[in-house]
């Protein structure tokens, strides 16, 4: 932790230790004064995480019209319905075939931008990064159109080259990929500009001594470059699966969920269920299936940047 | 480290002569990778782009290669500013988003610098808490803040917006601002304190400027996290006249059966504008933010 490495003058007190002696001095705190600057994140941090997360876990448990409390009733319907296990599969395989080609594609990227000289790099670096600055939700729709069944531009493409026309968003199968596509196409920057920026912080030193042992190409990806990166590439994998497994602006824009609520996830599904057919306490329940994997990447994530952080110490 | 520039492409060769033909080969596959990645990369906002210069007749007509436009025309751009409609989205934007990356910032630099520097009780777990926040997706939340704008009566405005979006933004400021204060060193607070500086001096004396990089890259960060927040608007708004840019277009362009295809590609470029424009113009600080996460803090 960050904090680790603080001032260390005096013992850590509590902000209402100093209550018997004058408010003046108790206002002059030190403790005190942090207190009352971290308050603001106090509240948004308490008011409108913590305090949500156990609203939502109490929303989960009432009926459709939030008047009686039915216990796992919600989950139960949930688990007996099978567009509820679609919905699952399809976010669990949404989710990690879309960060492992991120994470491929960035990788190989990051290895081109890697090679070719510094001073082209910065030129290269911008162009490839703009898809993640462009609202995912805005861009999507420019994928959308270029999917369209009868004026879809990438379908002309296939024509030219006498390639098969494919129904883009009209097959479920052909969707999920569609939603796969469009996520790789937004996130494999961000994986690029990781794995650069750690590419970088490799010692020099480290590929001369391979080089001098006679290491070829793999040898020194493999038992240099690797272990090098080897906590940056964890915490950016784990980081994206919670984040594409959360997604929603893609699914939402791109096939709605459509067809037949095959290309759902959790996300999308949640809100369908909670706020388009008004069920809250069942949509409620479906977005918190999200949490468990969720809290397994976040403390691997935690453990990985806590690690990092005691290494640059 | 001075070796990664001065060993131009990785110092991947160094051997003289027989490495030669390996390291132009190299660059001759990096070279075509990037190219071949580059043109999947733009080829998305490019087409928008072109789209957007169509005339609806022209969109309409399948014959001919759709990459290239003919007659190109800025009747859809013009057609968009003056829409009172989609002029309201675009206020809305950056009012909601003003207010809310002056809020984050406020509160983020303050709770850091008390986090980056005064210890006090539960200031490790607050911290913990801090990056446990911001690893918390939007969508695990939305229909238990639904419920509470709504008990607040925020639904269908833009104060709703303003409320919950300090969530998405917050937790990761305050994260990477934590890691630049903490690496201030600590003989400047020593020689603060020693002139009499008081902690609120210190802050805005020391630490704000010597920090300058990274709180813009903080800044850049919530500006582009609350100009694109997607899914609390699209719970939260269903007027129009309250809709933020990313929900305006998608949901108020798009409709019935009739896409206006050049309108949609004319509002989707001019809301995504904004973020590129700061992108372009402070690309260093938007690339040190994003690296920031996992490398800082």
């Amino acid at each position: 932790m960050a904090a680790d490495g603080t001032l260390a003058a005096g013992a850590p007190r509590t902000a209402g230790h100093g209550r018997a002696t004058t408010l003046e001095r108790f206002a002059r705190r030190r403790s005190t004064i942090a207190f009352m600057m971290t308050l603001p994140l106090i509240l948004v941090v308490a008011g409108l995480v913590a305090y949500p997360a156990g609203y939502g876990m109490y929303l989960s448990t009432l009926n459709r019209r939030m008047t009686e409390n039915i216990g796992f009733g919600n989950f139960e319907i949930l688990f007996d319905s099978d567009t509820f296990w679609n919905v699952a599969w399809q976010s669990c395989i949404f989710a990690i075939t879309a960060v492992v080609l991120k994470a491929l594609i960035g990788f190989w990227l990051a290895h081109m931008l890697h090679d070719i000289p510094a001073k082209g790099q910065r030129k290269w670096r911008g162009m490839l990064l703009i898809p993640w600055v462009i609202p995912p939700a805005l861009s999507t729709l420019g994928w959308w159109w270029m999917f369209d069944p009868s004026y879809g531009s990438i379908n002309w493409l296939f024509s030219v080259v006498g390639g098969p026309q494919i129904p883009w968003l009209g097959e479920p199968w052909w969707a999920r990929a569609s939603i796969i596509i469009v996520n790789v196409w937004y996130g494999a920057p961000f994986f690029m500009i990781m794995y650069l920026a750690a590419l970088k912080s490799v010692p020099d030193q480290l590929y001369e001594a391979a080089a001098i042992d006679g290491a070829t190409g793999l040898q020194r990806l493999r038992y240099v470059t690797l272990p090098m990166m080897a906590n940056i590439i964890s915490i950016t994998v784990l980081f994206s699966l919670i984040v594409t497994f959360a997604n929603y602006d893609i699914v939402r824009v791109l096939t709605n969920g459509g067809p037949r609520d095959l290309t759902h996830v959790f996300a999308s599904y949640a809100f369908q269920v909670g706020i388009l057919s008004g069920n809250i306490p069942r949509g409620a329940a479906v977005s918190l299936f999200m949490f468990p994997i969720l809290a397994i990447c976040a403390f691997f994530v935690l453990r990985g940047v806590t690690r990092r952080n005691k290494e640059q110490m | 480290m001075s070796a990664t520039t001065a060993t131009v492409g990785g110092g991947i060769a160094r051997k003289v002569g027989s490495l030669h033909r390996e390291r132009r080969w190299a660059l001759v596959t990096a070279y075509i990778s990037l190219v071949f990645s580059a043109i999947i990369m733009l080829a998305p906002p490019f087409y928008m782009l072109i789209t957007s210069l169509k005339t609806s007749a022209e969109i309409a007509d399948q014959k001919g290669n759709p990459w290239i436009v003919r007659n190109p025309t800025l009747m859809n751009y013009w057609e968009l500013m003056t829409d009172k409609l989609f002029q309201g989205f675009f206020i809305n934007s950056v009012i909601v988003t003003v207010i809310v990356v002056v809020l984050t910032m406020v509160i983020s630099v303050l709770a850091a610098f008390a986090l980056a520097r005064m210890r006090f009780f539960g200031s490790q777990v607050l911290a913990t808490g801090v990056f446990l926040t911001y690893l918390v997706p939007d969508t695990l939340l939305f229909i238990p803040l639904y419920q509470i704008v709504g008990g607040l009566g925020l639904l269908n405005s833009i104060w709703g917006l303003v409320l919950v979006y300090p969530t998405l933004t917050v937790p990761f400021c305050t994260w990477i601002m934590i890691g630049y204060f903490a690496s201030i060193p600590k003989e400047l607070d020593e020689a603060a304190l020693i002139d009499g500086a008081n902690w609120m001096q210190m802050l805005t004396k020391i630490f704000i400027p010597v920090a300058l990089p990274g709180i813009i890259a903080a800044t850049i960060f919530a500006f582009t996290v609350s100009w694109a927040a997607f899914v609390y608007p699209t719970a939260f708004v269903t007027t129009p006249d309250q809709m933020p840019l990313t929900i305006g277009v998608v949901s108020q362009l798009v409709r019935g059966d009739t896409f206006a295809w050049g309108q949609i590609m004319a509002g989707a470029l001019l809301a995504a504008l904004p973020p590129v424009i700061v992108y372009a113009f402070l690309m260093d600080y938007y690339i040190a933010g994003l690296t920031a996460g996992a490398t800082k803090g």
